[in-house]
């Protein structure tokens, strides 16, 4: 809403600072995006044109001589419409304009002191400007002053505040509620609005018939005006039209919006004679056509509210009239709706066709009290610009229930809520500044709420209204009186994350939308992916239910501005439909790529056993030593089939891991993601001390060399079966290929780790279990014991 | 006899001495050799004084133990040069040896590349631990909700204005991706069987529909809520307490807050809380738009509309909530210029947060 200081002056009697009218209005609630003069440009002064003669070197310059009252100044001007006798605004040296600052010098060897403007050079709008503002200099009227300020001579010296309104302040999208709120502030009444206007003739009812078949209408009035004279609108009423953003028109139009900013109702004048006698108001047909006066012919469906005459649709209710009974220049007759629309359809039907001020206005609700207002003023202000005849009576349909709401409030109520001791006689003074009535009976306040604050209807609502007024900032703060209790928290993620930030990765925060076309890559688990019905790019018209897309686009992001090293990590959601459930899990993810480890013999590349090792620390970190296997099965055609895997924990497939497949990238890039919610299930034990043997350990190593398809995981099965129980650790330290070792075969090495907590093992017993072992494993796998 | 092992003494020390102690690799080598064939030439069973000991028979059995006592005497004077001598060599030997394992110490350590935490991530925990330590429990949340709890039971029923489908991503009539953590005020309500006063804290992701340079389609939030005994007052003064306890922790010290009366459905009275610009201290600058203010937080005595929707008696209970956005906080608290830089996930962006905050 963007406020005419001007307009509203004429409700409320104020002297201030448009900037700090502003910031008082944000004080109590309403915020402004900006505040300033309608017009920025300083040093303008009023001249005329004494002597213009064509420039000695220039087909189109003039060497003018300007009498602007204390002096006369020698100009050169190249507007063609520069001529002896006129009167023009007269930019003096120093003088700031919107886009250039006027230095006195010579222009073509001729001296300069000033410039002549143009309506557009003084920064007005584009769209308000008409050809000659923009053209040549303005030509001011004989009655301008010499040596005046111009932009007061055109009422332009206007400020204008660009408020950011709260949703619930529909009456503020008016001047009139506007004034009331300033009237608060400064503790100033507001003025009557001036109704006033003669009727005569037949009344209108015997004339002209309403039909309301909706019960989305509460509200219809209807009055009649003859014999406007269409013509343009006095200067006060193009120049606040402007200051508030509209484009005047003619007179008649410009009265129906100047109305509607004034008090908030938005009207619709039909050209009588193109509409007949008859208006109805029906909810559209599915399919309906309509032309609006935008001349684009809309179809409608049922929930939007239609006026009509009595054969076909004329226009969309509260939201923009039809082509073909509008107000023409050759409009003799003027019908005039005031009404109130139910505010959901009115939004319905504005979210697809077009938003307006009027729509705008319908849709945060209007005050009854206000479209009975507006009617009368339209009908005094056509009569007074337009030289009409306002036909006697109105035509009414009301279902409005007016009933004027009553609060009751204590004084205890108010200073609980706020926790302060405001005196009983400020809190009076706040609704009287308010211009709320109210009667006192002992400790209790019953607040009558005026009609135009559809946003009051309980005690909270009035209290808010003290808080505004009285100030917030006079309220002095403290912290809760309640009994101590721990506060509590389930630091599981965040213990994760500073897991997976020691292990050396970077902790990213990714979009959760994706490309439907990614939804189903990097897994094959059975779900149903969940699109937004409305996305604003497609880029981003899916849900996520694998992270691995969102940390391959930062890995990408990264890799195309030349990072190639790359080892990030997350927690984050994904989301699925399976069945009839929707949901989401918390996963974490990983990927890595490129160098990892550091320093002197230390900087060979991220590989598989890489990303297994941070997958490890963290399944061990979380209790899972020992319950987790990676397990080959069909994996997702992203992954490398020699190098991923899933990750199961008893039983469960829990996540995967792998080295993503050639297809996807060249590069060597690994990922895991593990569902913490499935991990979850699967319980961990409290962490709890063990007794140490007090015997020492005593470590053996063997190799044996297989062949090169057979996994370590079988042999260190068997292993330990053969080891039993006195063999406690088993650790691969070195795995080989090359001389000494046949093509097809490979040589694992193991350290063997044996310990008695009863007793010293013997040579002999570990010797033994040794045998035992190596039999096994040479039985089992054909190994061969490497020396 | 006297003679010849006074002799014996004075060539051996004069061998041992001529032996130079500064020496190095194959020199010292020879060297220690050397010592110890002194030691054989001497010492040795075949040695010189060991030969006079022999040559003792001959003597005067009064003598014997003279000269006796005289060999041992001698005996211990070249051990003692020769041990005296060999320490010094071995000394040089070490010395040669911690010369050559001599390395450059400049070279980079054998490690890991050092990871970080999201600095939104970061601005998260110090909220919750904040809240933590003043007795508030951490929530969490779905983010994919439903219309039901948030919108419907915060006050917004179907149709409002303020929860436009223009500006939700809905996934069904019923789904939506959550727009406000506020959602989980409702769930913490509900969840409560014993309708116990709450003093929780939650935050997270949440989504709305619109994307361009100062917003993000995806966006963190953190929401508080208060819910206590009527009896026990939970104020508009409580809330302005709290919240300036969280801005100056978060913020600074010397930042000023101003409340500001505004509008959420959810609670009434409401207050968007603005705190003197972080950039210019409050002079006005192109980040708060020459107000001198930014706006913060959303916060509000909870409607009672709330209570009652979500079990609560509003003549019984009554309390306080807010809402702030996360990035903004981190952008201030780490200098970041531009919103979409948390998004990017740039490493070089990322490894620039792998210490510990300055207190």
């Amino acid at each position: 809403m963007k406020l005419s200081t001007n307009f509203v002056k004429d409700y409320v009697d104020i002297d201030v600072d448009v900037h700090q009218l502003a910031e008082d209005m944000t004080r109590i609630g309403n915020e402004y995006d900006s505040a300033g003069k309608l017009i920025n440009a300083t040093k303008l002064v009023i001249g005329k044109i004494i002597e213009c003669k064509d420039h000695p070197d220039s087909d189109h310059l003039h060497l003018c001589k300007v009498d602007i009252g204390t002096e006369i100044l020698d100009i050169v001007c190249g507007a063609p419409n520069a001529r002896k006798g006129i009167k023009v605004i007269v930019a003096l040296d120093g003088a700031e304009l919107p886009e250039k600052t006027i230095k006195r010098g010579m222009i073509r060897g001729q001296e300069s002191n000033g410039m002549m403007c143009s309506i557009a050079e003084l920064g007005m709008e584009n769209k308000f400007l008409k050809p000659e503002d923009k053209e040549g200099i303005a030509e001011l009227g004989e009655d301008a002053v010499i040596g005046g300020d111009p932009i007061q001579y055109l009422g332009l010296d206007d400020g204008v505040i660009d408020f950011d309104l709260t949703a619930n302040r529909g009456d503020l999208l008016s001047i009139l509620g506007m004034a009331y709120e300033i009237g608060a502030i400064y503790d100033k009444p507001v003025k009557e609005v001036d109704l006033k206007h003669k009727e005569q003739g037949e009344d209108l009812n015997k004339s002209f018939k309403t039909e309301v078949k909706t019960e989305n209408c509460k509200l219809l009035l209807v009055k009649k005006v003859e014999n406007v004279e269409i013509k343009e609108s006095p200067t006060f009423i193009k120049n606040r039209l402007i200051a508030s953003g509209i484009r005047p028109i003619n007179n008649v139009v410009d009265i129906s919006n100047y109305v509607m900013l004034e008090l908030g109702q938005p009207l619709h004048f039909y050209d009588a004679d193109r509409l007949g006698n008859t208006l109805i108001v029906r909810m559209a047909e599915e399919g309906e056509k309509l032309t609006t006066l935008d001349n684009i012919e809309r179809t409608l469906s049922d929930t939007d509210i239609v006026i009509a005459d009595s054969t076909h649709g004329v226009g969309l209710a509260g939201v923009m009239g039809g082509l073909e009974t509008e107000v023409e220049p050759d409009t003799k007759n003027v019908i005039i709706e005031s009404a109130i629309f139910d505010s959901v359809k009115i939004r319905l039907t504005s979210n697809k066709i077009l938003r307006s001020e009027a729509s705008n206005r319908f849709e945060k609700g209007l005050d009854p009290a206000r479209t009975h207002m507006a009617i009368e003023r339209a009908c005094a202000l056509l009569e007074k610009y337009a030289n009409g005849k306002v036909v006697t009576g109105t035509v009414k349909y009301d279902k409005t229930e007016n009933k004027e709401k009553e609060i009751d409030i204590t004084f205890q109520n108010i200073n609980d809520v706020l926790g302060a001791k405001i005196p009983n006689e400020e809190i009076l003074n706040v609704f009287r500044k308010l211009g709320f009535t109210y009667k006192v009976k002992g400790e209790t306040i019953t607040v009558k709420v005026p009609t135009r604050r559809l946003d009051i209807s309980i005690k909270e609502d009035l209290i808010e209204e003290v808080s505004r007024i009285y100030g917030v900032d006079n309220i002095q703060g403290k912290l809760p009186t309640v009994p101590m209790k721990a506060g509590s928290y389930d630091k599981t993620q965040r213990e994760i994350r500073n897991k997976m930030i020691a292990l050396g990765l970077n902790e990213t925060l990714s979009y959760i939308l994706i490309n439907d076309k990614e939804a189903h890559k990097f897994t094959t688990d059975d779900f149903e992916e969940l699109h937004l019905l409305a996305p604003i790019t497609e880029d981003r018209n899916t849900l996520r239910y694998t992270m691995i897309p969102s940390l391959y686009k930062i890995y990408e992001y990264n890799n195309a501005h030349g990072q190639k090293d790359v080892s990030i990590f997350e927690i984050g959601k994904g989301f699925y439909k399976k069945g009839e459930v929707y949901g989401e899990d918390t996963k974490l993810c990983a990927l890595m790529t490129g160098k990892y480890f550091l320093g002197l013999n230390n900087n060979k590349n991220v590989d598989f056993y890489a990303i297994k090792g941070v997958l490890e620390e963290i399944l061990e970190y979380l209790g899972y030593a020992g319950r987790y296997t990676l397990v080959k099965q069909e994996m997702p055609k992203e992954f490398h089939p020699g190098q991923s895997a899933y990750i199961n924990v008893n039983g469960t497939n829990v996540g995967i891991i792998g080295k993503l497949h050639p297809n996807v990238t060249k590069d060597d890039v690994y990922v895991f993601e593990i569902n913490l919610d499935e991990l979850f299930k699967k319980r961990v034990g409290k962490m709890k001390y063990k007794e140490i043997s007090k015997f020492p350990n005593i470590k053996k190593d063997v190799a044996f060399v297989v062949d090169k398809n057979i996994i370590s995981k079988d042999i260190e099965k068997v292993i330990k079966n053969a080891g039993g129980s006195l063999l406690i650790d088993i650790e691969v330290f070195d795995v080989y290929t090359g001389s000494n070792v046949a093509d097809d075969k490979k040589s694992i090495a193991y350290s063997l780790t044996f310990n008695d907590s009863k007793k010293t093992l013997t040579d002999e017993e570990v010797n033994n279990l040794m045998e035992k072992v190596i039999e096994n494993v040479s039985k089992k796998f054909s190994a061969e014991i490497r020396k | 006899m006297k003679e010849k092992i006074s002799k014996i003494k004075q060539n051996a020390l004069e061998e041992i001495s001529n032996i130079q102690e500064n020496l190095k690799g194959a020199e010292l080598e020879n060297a220690l050799k050397t010592l110890n064939e002194i030691k054989v030439k001497y010492l040795g069973k075949k040695g010189e004084l060991t030969s006079v000991l022999r040559g003792m028979g001959a003597l005067a059995p009064e003598e014997r133990p003279v000269i006796g006592s005289l060999v041992n005497e001698v005996r211990e004077e070249i051990e003692n040069s020769l041990k005296e001598k060999e320490e010094k060599l071995k000394e040089a030997e070490l010395q040669e040896k911690l010369e050559k394992e001599t390395i450059d110490i400049t070279l980079p350590g054998t490690k890991i590349k050092r990871g970080s935490k999201h600095p939104v991530n970061r601005v998260i925990e110090e909220i919750e631990d904040l809240f933590v330590s003043m007795g508030y429990d951490v929530i969490p949340g779905p983010e994919l909700e439903t219309d039901e709890f948030c919108f419907e039971r915060l006050n917004l029923p179907k149709g409002h204005p303020a929860r436009d489908m223009q500006d939700s991503f809905y996934i069904t009539n019923e789904y939506l991706l959550r727009t406000q953590t506020s959602a989980v005020q409702a769930r913490a309500m509900l969840a409560n069987k014993e309708k116990t006063p709450i003093r929780m804290i939650c935050a997270g992701k949440t989504y709305r529909r619109e994307d361009d340079a100062t917003h993000s389609h995806q966006f963190g939030q953190v929401e508080g809520l208060v819910i206590d005994k009527k009896e026990r007052n939970v104020s508009l003064a409580d809330l302005k307490g709290t919240l300036e306890v969280f801005v100056k922790k978060l913020i600074g010290k010397n930042c000023e807050l101003r409340f500001r009366p505004s509008y959420f459905p959810f609670t009434e009275p409401s207050y968007e809380v603005d705190v003197s610009c972080f950039k210019c201290g409050g002079k006005g600058c192109n980040l708060c738009k020459h107000t001198g203010w930014i706006e913060v937080l959303g916060s509000g005595i909870v409607h009672p509309n709330v209570l009652k929707m979500n079990g609560y008696d509003p003549n019984e209970y009554g309390g306080f909530a807010f809402g702030t956005g996360l990035e903004r906080l981190a952008m201030f608290k780490y200098g970041i210029p531009d919103m979409r830089y948390l998004y990017a996930n740039d490493v070089r962006f990322l490894n620039q947060f792998d210490r510990k905050d300055e207190e």
